[in-house]
């Protein structure tokens, strides 16, 4: 691998709280939208212990499953969507995303790209969030099969329940990107 | 159960002695952080190829950032307390190219260290007329610019007498999801980098250094601030470049 030595990371700490989340920074589409759903799920720790203090990003395509690449995420129109959100976690360890479930993109099982951040997280984490009745796909296949249910979410009544494992026995599969 | 600054100096030098190269992130499992303790994930990371919505970023302009977001010292009706600086540098991907247009994010505390947040009880005083939240776009080379204020070293309970270096947080975006990161950036010559486990949690002390900034004089301005530069390199984009440069 060649290339310039990359900047590290570091910890997102305890007091992103007044400077990261904005209004409407989860609703990627407000709840009266007719596709609208909810993603959420709980964050917890190796003891299962809720997460307070971590916050989540999802980058996902549109219903067709087009990548959108249109401004207007920090200042929401409630019009359009451009595919990126983000939700801190509440004093349950709990997020919520209102958003629209997408599409096959051209060669793929659609998926949700997230990115997780906590104080105690020296390092943001990658994953993604399958859809329940999803096809074959070569990143699920392989992963071993007693940890595939961690990218999958589960279906209830208003979307989809998707829940994040820092650590522990249901510990989420987290991704790295060697570059091809 | 708290344990002192020279027993969190004494696992760090431990961890520090046993290094055999070759690391250029932080540690996710890192002890003498004791937060991570517990929010670590123990399995190693997953190696996936980035496909569809991963080879993207999500785009920000101006409709989302206003330009006087990157000057963190008129967001009030008064003057901040403290040293007024500059930071700036360029944002560019492992092949150097630069992150155009995106969005950087930064949040910081104040001169006495002090952060506006509930959670920080610190008893150093809230200067009201700084909030230490500021945002910029990168413009067509890669290059973000803030004035704000230096920040103080501020303690925090880790251990006794734990104390974290001056840093300000910088959030970051690139050209493919893949290369979204979170980090700090620090102050040179910080005596407490010995003894911050989570500075430390870089284990490679050449990669440590890319988190510290470099005083420039040449960004100094007469009367008003003193200036640094720390440029940013993200992991390289997986994406398929064309010769001039646009992402194909």
């Amino acid at each position: 691998m060649t290339g310039l030595p990359v900047t590290p990371g570091q910890t997102i700490g305890p007091f992103y709280g007044y400077a990261l989340p904005y209004d409407g920074d989860s609703q990627l589409v407000p709840p009266s939208h007719p596709q609208a759903i909810r993603l959420h799920g709980t964050v917890r720790d190796g003891n299962g212990a809720p997460v307070p203090d971590a916050l989540l990003e999802i980058w996902q395509a549109d219903a067709e499953g087009n990548v959108v690449r249109v401004e207007g995420s920090l200042k929401r129109d409630g019009y359009t969507f451009t595919g990126w959100g983000r939700a801190a976690t509440d004093d349950n360890g709990s997020y919520t995303f209102t958003t629209i479930t997408p599409g096959a993109s051209a060669g793929g099982v659609p998926f949700i790209a997230m990115t997780v951040f906590a104080r105690g997280l020296l390092d943001g984490l990658f994953t993604r969030v399958y859809l329940p009745d999803h096809g074959s796909d070569a990143l699920l296949s392989s992963v071993p099969e007693g940890r595939r249910g961690t990218l999958v979410a589960r279906r209830d009544r208003h979307g989809l329940v998707f829940d994040v494992a820092l650590q522990g026995e249901a510990e989420t599969v987290f991704l790295s990107y060697p570059r091809a | 159960m708290t344990q002192s600054q020279a027993e969190i100096s004494d696992e760090i030098r431990a961890i520090s002695e046993t290094y055999a190269g070759g690391e250029s992130q932080p540690r996710l499992d890192y002890p003498p952080y004791r937060s991570s303790l517990l929010r670590h994930p123990t399995n190693d990371l997953h190696h996936a190829d980035p496909e569809t919505i991963e080879l993207a970023a999500p785009v920000f302009g101006q409709r989302d950032v206003d330009v006087l977001e990157s000057d963190l010292t008129i967001q009030h009706r008064g003057e901040p307390l403290g040293e007024r600086i500059v930071v700036t540098g360029r944002v560019v991907d492992g092949d150097g190219r630069p992150v155009a247009h995106q969005l950087v994010e930064i949040w910081q505390a104040n001169a006495s260290g002090r952060y506006i947040h509930q959670r920080d009880q610190h008893p150093a005083p809230i200067d009201p007329y700084f909030t230490g939240v500021g945002r910029c776009l990168t413009d067509a080379a890669g290059t973000y610019r803030f004035t704000t204020i230096k920040p103080g070293p501020y303690p925090w309970r880790n251990h006794h007498n734990a104390w974290r270096p001056a840093h300000i947080h910088f959030s970051l975006f690139g050209t493919d999801f893949t290369q979204r990161m979170i980090t700090q950036m620090y102050f040179p010559g910080d005596p407490l980098f010995a003894l911050d486990p989570i500075f430390q949690s870089v284990v490679d002390p050449q990669a440590r250094e890319r988190l510290v900034a470099t005083y420039d004089h040449d960004l100094t301005q007469p009367e008003q601030s003193t200036g640094y530069r720390w440029d940013i390199v993200l992991t390289g984009s997986n994406r398929t470049w064309t010769e001039d440069g646009d992402p194909s």
